[in-house]
């Protein structure tokens, strides 16, 4: 038991410690951040010092643009990464359930997974203009083929011994599906599900600095024509929060979803010992 | 299986035709007598495709883009891969700069286009360095993930032959790390073509990105459709190339898989 107990402690201190080293290694870059325009290695008209960043950063949260701002990227973000996601496990199950069709589409999807969903921009501009909906075709057709590649990764993965069992015992269809492929897809579907959420954020911001669609991007192509440097390195800094948020989140959904899941217990039996 | 005769062929040809035919078919004939002004016939389209890409002008358009990309991916990947190694050697190195690298990834690369224009102005280096800038992070956090996971039995047998510096980088960190230098490689690479294509609607006075702008804006729609035919078809040619230096380089690591899986 006292082993064990020292054990514990160590592990706890091993991982303050790592938490420590990261908050001085965060606290370090934006030191550098500081000095660096200050000693003059690089013009502060160009890097304001990191302080007047965070000093912008706090003034704009108390401006309603802001908050329409964050508010417009997250709803584009949201409704594309919901496309997405239902449209590629939907369209990837059943595709994958199919050896005929997934043949026949094998070609055609290693075609067009490929094509850089930027190159669509022109088309959505004279079809949208700089509406959400321009946003959407660029996010959806960017984030669709990870998680329906993902989820044809995971329908193929199923255990032919579990597939021939369950149709041996008069599984339907449905309940193939939901006994069957289901499980042995879900940790696929999650990892597709993760990249999504970051591909929409790229995507999502990338039409708002290219088109002007509303939100956080406009508003740094803005404030970068209009020389207010610092509120842009502000909204850059906001967007890297963004983006660190929706990756935490997703890898913790990840595992509450797949708790079950041995790749999970897995990892928390490494963890632990 | 192992002997594929004119009938397998031909089936195997049809199976992966069928479809890519189909589509194309149908948006050929269903476009064919279109007045609509943004949907143009298919024939059009293909017409204007070849009059605009295979000519002389073609290679002013599209080199100056192409010449960014592989300079700023290749320096995107030089830069991960020698940062990434020591990091991922380091269990002190990584605590530090792991949060901060997180953070640099999390940014979505396309806001970088506004910020570097500030340091360089809107010329080849700032469409060069956006690239850099974007591609880097993929290949940096993959490359410390590989090297932290590299077998340790492996590095013991290494440590006890005294192998060291160089010839262990070589013939031990690197190839282990590889699958999953590989990884990032891949991922950097997309947005490698993404941050091409931006960088030049944003700011740009050539490249194929601003040849796309410049179609849409005067309404010159076969050609814009044409552009956008092209940007895929480097797309996919990219991937292709891409996939064939994979296959090259670890040729090995998917033959040990396979072998392992059939075990």
């Amino acid at each position: 038991m006292p082993a064990e107990a020292a054990k514990k402690t160590a592990k706890l201190s091993a991982r303050t410690q790592a938490w420590l080293q990261g908050l001085a290694g965060l606290a370090g870059f934006a030191l550098v951040l500081e000095i660096v325009p200050r000693v003059g290695l690089v013009s502060p008209l160009y890097l304001p010092p990191f302080s007047a960043i965070v000093a912008a950063l706090f003034e704009e949260t108390t401006r309603g643009t802001f908050w329409a701002a964050l508010g417009a990227t997250m709803r584009a973000w949201a409704i594309g990464f919901v496309i997405s996601v239902v449209a590629g496990a939907v369209i990837g199950i059943v595709i994958g359930s199919s050896p005929l069709l997934r043949t026949l589409t094998r070609s055609t999807i290693e075609f067009l997974r490929p094509i850089p969903s930027v190159a669509l921009i022109p088309l959505a501009v004279l079809l949208f203009g700089s509406q959400l909906q321009s946003t959407l075709i660029l996010v959806v057709y960017a984030s669709f083929w990870q998680v329906l590649i993902q989820v044809l990764y995971g329908v193929q993965d199923v255990d032919p011994v579990a597939r021939e069992t369950a149709r041996s015992y008069g599984l339907g269809p449905w309940a193939q599906i939901r006994y069957v492929t289901w499980p042995t897809t879900l940790p696929y579907l999650m990892t597709g599900v993760r990249l999504a959420a970051a591909v929409s954020l790229i995507l999502a911001i990338t039409s708002e600095v290219v088109i002007g669609s509303q939100g956080l991007g406009k508003e740094i192509s803005d404030t970068q024509s209009g020389g207010a440097v610092a509120i842009m390195y502000a909204y850059v800094i906001v967007t890297g929060i963004i983006g660190v948020i929706l990756n935490l989140g997703a890898r913790a959904l990840e595992r509450r979803v797949l708790a079950w899941h041995p790749s999970m217990r897995l990892d928390t039996v490494e963890a632990g010992g | 299986m192992s002997s594929i005769g004119p009938a397998p062929l031909v089936r195997r040809l049809t199976v992966v035709l069928a479809l890519p035919v189909a589509l194309v078919a149908t948006w050929w004939f269903a476009s064919a007598g279109s007045q609509s002004f943004y949907f143009p016939p298919l024939q059009t389209i293909l017409q204007t495709f070849l009059k605009l890409w295979f000519s002389p002008q073609a290679v002013e358009k599209v080199a100056p883009s192409l010449a960014r990309l592989a300079i700023g991916y290749l320096a995107a990947a030089l830069l991960g891969i020698a940062i990434g190694v020591p990091v991922g050697a380091s269990r002190n190195l990584r605590n530090v700069l792991e949060p901060v690298l997180e953070f640099l990834r999390a940014i979505p690369p396309p806001v970088l286009v506004p910020m570097l224009i500030l340091f360089t102005g809107v010329g080849d280096e700032m469409k060069a360095l956006v690239i850099v800038f974007g591609c880097i992070w993929p290949v940096l956090l993959n490359t410390v993930a590989g090297v932290r996971a590299l077998d340790d039995v492996l590095a013991e047998v290494v440590r006890s032959y005294r192998i060291g510096g160089f010839a262990r980088l070589w013939h031990f960190v690197l190839p282990g790390a590889s699958p999953q230098i590989f990884a990032g490689l891949r991922q950097s690479l997309s947005i490698g073509i993404i941050l091409m294509v931006v960088s030049e609607m944003f700011a740009a006075s050539n490249g194929i990105g601003f040849a796309l702008v410049q179609y849409q804006r005067t309404f010159a729609i076969p050609e814009m459709w044409a552009g956008i035919i092209l940007l895929g078809v480097i797309g996919i040619v990219l991937s292709l190339i891409f996939r064939a230096i994979e296959a090259w380089i670890l040729g090995w690591y998917y033959g040990l898989r396979r072998s392992q899986r059939a075990n």
